[in-house]
């Protein structure tokens, strides 16, 4: 199964692939969640919600219910 | 006559947009009529060179013109709208220079209704930074637009922005996107239908409900000779739209913007380590709550102290210095007081936006809508919730206001429904002197009885907001979309600029709006209490002296005599008495019940009823708390305020619905009488329960 954005954890980097799903919002697009871009756990609230990242260097919250939506693709550094 | 453009500010949130409104108009601006009209508009004027003026509004800040919530979609409603008054002759699409991408989505749609439109990228002096250069003359050629880098914090630029906008006919009004490009067939379709209207317009029309003009959105559905569009297969358009859009900007911007990350310093990292961090996060919050209740109800009370003080004197001094007259007294026992009732809440109201606006200009607010969600959530609310709840504790009305931002429907409902709960500046007074009257003294763990009972009026204003809240929830049948999309800006040093244009303009607001109602109350509640029917009005003072001649009473202890006798038999004192069955059981008698009539229409007029009721001339606290403690309960015999009727009497002031303001804004924000009505009703019946339940206990 493709990983989401639920599943990010601190630290880790990912790239956006997908953002068709019709339960995410336009203004979360417009604000610069765009498949290809870059995404990092800034932080996140008690029970891992919401979700406070860095897009592509846009910081927004999101609830997690809308991140598991939003297929990713993990980065492995190192 | 010189000639006049209007100019329309746009911009995301957080971009400093009303600080280039602030620099453009200084002093000369207005918000638009509040209590009134559906939507508060920013408009002020700024002088151009060669004598031209601009009469600029500062538009609600927003994402894109795909609207998500109310504020968004007056943006759209005015830009769609070539007939109103204030369409702009050009827009100034306002930018920040470290998010200069995301901020050109909505340039790019500006652009595409083909209105001049100059672009403004802003803390230009932040720039170096953040390692960040430009080519603006690269940007100017790709974007087909004028720029003008500004930083309001330096005070650079805000001339070469008025020269610009004084050439706005030189401006370009080439789209940047072809919107036909993301449907070829669909878009061709609909331009055979609509030959004489603009491509994107129309778009804009079918994918949201605008009213605008003759095209309106079944017109264009019905008329078209093509298979409808699902809402999916709309959606799925525009989310093709908004790539596209960031495609030219990435373009545009790949030559004319880089940005050195290695000299980019970083501060917000840091800060959001501590403050959205699990634990001290929340423990940073509530120390910032304790500062702000501190401010408002300790340091606030030195001002309250010296405006009561004044407009006793002001009304004592007038007085004495006109002649005896119902002119007189309407002046000095109706208008002034009714007047200081509103002013002596300033000092508070100034204190609460003084905060709320700093906590917002410096970016934290988002940080506490991002911490609070999760827990807001449990009870149907949202994170954005935390604003209105905290601002009720000043004023309900720009509370229920600040709740616009917030996208869904169910839960922006809910929040209005429940703000009025929260224990605002106007129940202070009753519960000031109320707990002085019937919490004894003495101390618990170094606390006194009275602070503590205070705290827990507070406690109960929250919790019962929160409740039922949940039962809302649960209750309300209503299917919204419930999306939460928050931007965490970056912190700022707030301008003291903007944080006092703000304390001025919500403080004035609340002055002339809310004020207004509270003086016609004040000016009708003197003329029933100054007036009455009959014998035993017009003859009172006959009455009484015959009454107590026996009793060698002394002119002043005489005069109280006649005042309250007069009082009983006005046409207040008869309403009184007509509904002093249903308040007896919660432990009141007439004059109470008056008091809480009277303050149907605002809370702290009960205190000044009761000044009036109680014959006492001046608005003195202690003189009426000493009158009121010496009042007898004409039944069950001993002190009218005893404990139980001043616990059942704090009960029903912390639960009813008294405030026809806050009515009216929540009308005007719901756009239907339904809700009001409703909170009306259960609130109050509610305090009725409760109030009769607490008496009957505790007697």
């Amino acid at each position: 199964m493709q990983d989401t954005l639920a599943h990010l954890k601190r630290g880790e980097d990912a790239i956006i692939t997908d953002v068709s799903s019709i339960h995410i919002p336009l203004k979360l697009l417009e604000m610069g969640c765009l498949p290809g871009n870059s995404v990092k756990l800034v932080q996140v609230a008690p029970f891992q919600d919401p979700m406070y990242l860095n897009i592509n260097g846009s910081h927004l919250a999101i609830r997690k219910e809308t991140a598991a939506h939003i297929l990713i693709e993990k980065v492995t550094n190192e | 006559m010189s000639k006049q453009i209007n100019v329309a500010l746009i911009g995301n949130p957080n971009t400093g947009k009303t600080s280039v409104f602030n620099a453009l108009t200084g002093l000369n601006q207005k918000v638009g009529n509040y209590p009134g009209i559906t939507v508060e508009k920013k408009e002020g004027v700024c002088k151009l060179p060669r004598g031209v003026k601009a009469h600029i509004i500062d538009l609600p800040g927003t994402y894109s013109l795909n609207a998500s919530s109310l504020d968004e979609s007056v943006v759209i409603e005015l830009l769609l709208n070539q007939n109103n008054k204030d369409f702009p002759d050009i827009a100034v699409v306002v930018t920040d220079v470290e998010n200069l991408k995301r901020n050109l989505l909505i340039f790019t749609q500006i652009k595409d209704l083909q209105i001049p439109t100059i672009l403004v990228i802003n803390m230009a002096d932040r720039m170096s930074y953040k390692g960040i250069s430009l080519d603006i003359e690269h940007l100017e050629k790709e974007l087909q637009t004028k720029i003008a880098l500004v930083s309001t914090r330096k005070k650079q630029g805000i001339d070469e922005l008025k020269q610009l906008i004084s050439n706005y006919k030189d401006v370009s009004v080439k789209p940047c996107l072809d919107i036909a490009s993301i449907d070829v067939t669909y878009f061709e379709n609909l331009k055979k239908t609509f030959p004489n209207q603009l491509m994107y317009k129309l778009w804009l029309v079918i994918t949201q409900d605008v009213n605008f003009g003759k095209v309106d959105r079944n017109e264009v559905d019905a008329v078209a000779d093509f298979k409808t569009k699902t809402n999916a297969d709309l959606k799925r358009l525009q989310q093709k739209e908004t790539i596209k859009r960031y495609q030219f900007i990435n373009n545009v911007l790949k030559v004319g913007q880089t940005i050195d990350v290695t000299q980019a310093k970083d501060l917000r990292t840091k800060f959001d380590r501590i403050l959205t961090h699990k634990f001290w996060g929340y423990i940073i919050f509530f120390a910032i709550l304790l500062l702000i209740f501190q401010a408002i109800y300790d340091w606030a009370t030195v001002p309250m102290d010296f405006i009561d003080a004044s407009f006793a004197s002001l009304s004592e001094w007038l007085a004495n210095l006109l002649p005896d007259g119902a002119f007189t007294s309407l002046l000095t026992e109706g208008i002034i007081p009714g007047l200081g009732g509103i002013v002596i809440f300033i000092p508070q109201i100034a204190f609460l936006f003084l905060f709320i606006s700093i906590l917002e200009e410096s970016g934290y607010m988002s940080r506490v809508v991002f911490l609070m969600d999760r827990v807001m959530r449990r009870f149907g609310l949202s994170g954005k919730s935390v604003v209105p709840l905290i601002s009720g504790t000043a004023c309900a009305i720009p509370a229920i206001m600040a709740t616009r931002n917030i996208e869904s429907w169910k839960e922006r409902l809910i929040t209005i429904l429940v703000t009025p709960f929260t224990t605002c500046s106007a129940r202070l007074p009753v519960y000031l002197i109320i707990i002085a009257l019937v919490i004894p003294e003495g101390r618990f763990l170094g606390l006194s009885y009275q602070a503590l009972t205070l705290m827990l009026l507070y406690l109960i204003g929250f919790g019962t907001a929160v409740i039922s809240a949940y039962i809302l929830n649960k209750v309300l049948q209503i299917k919204s979309k419930s999306f939460f999309v928050v931007e965490m800006p970056n912190y700022k040093l707030p301008l003291f600029k903007n944080v006092v244009l703000t304390v001025v303009e919500k403080t004035k607001a609340f002055v002339f709006g809310a004020g207004k109602i509270i003086l016609a109350i004040s000016i009708v509640l003197w003329f029933l209490a100054s007036y009455g029917p009959g014998e035993q009005f017009n003859n009172a003072e006959e009455i009484v002296k015959t009454q107590f001649a026996s009793q060698n009473l002394s002119d002043e202890e005489l005069q109280n005599k006649i005042t309250s006798h007069k009082l009983e038999h006005s046409f207040i004192g008869i309403t009184g008495r007509a509904i002093e069955p249903v308040i007896r059981p919660l432990g009141y008698d007439w004059k109470i019940g008056i008091a809480i009539v009277s303050s149907f229409a605002a809370r702290e007029v009960f205190v000044g009823t009761l000044a009036t009721i109680y014959s006492v001339g001046s608005d003195d606290e202690e003189t009426i708390k000493n009158r009121m403690a010496g009042e007898v309960n004409p039944i069950l015999g001993g002190p009218l305020f005893n404990f139980a009727s001043g616990i059942s009497l704090l009960l029903f002031y912390a639960f009813a619905m008294q405030c026809m303001s806050t009515l009216a804004v929540v009308k005007r924000e719901t756009n239907s009488w339904k809700w009001p009505s409703l909170q009306l009703a259960l609130m109050s019946s509610f305090a009725y329960i409760v109030a009769l339940i607490a008496f009957q206990l505790l007697k």
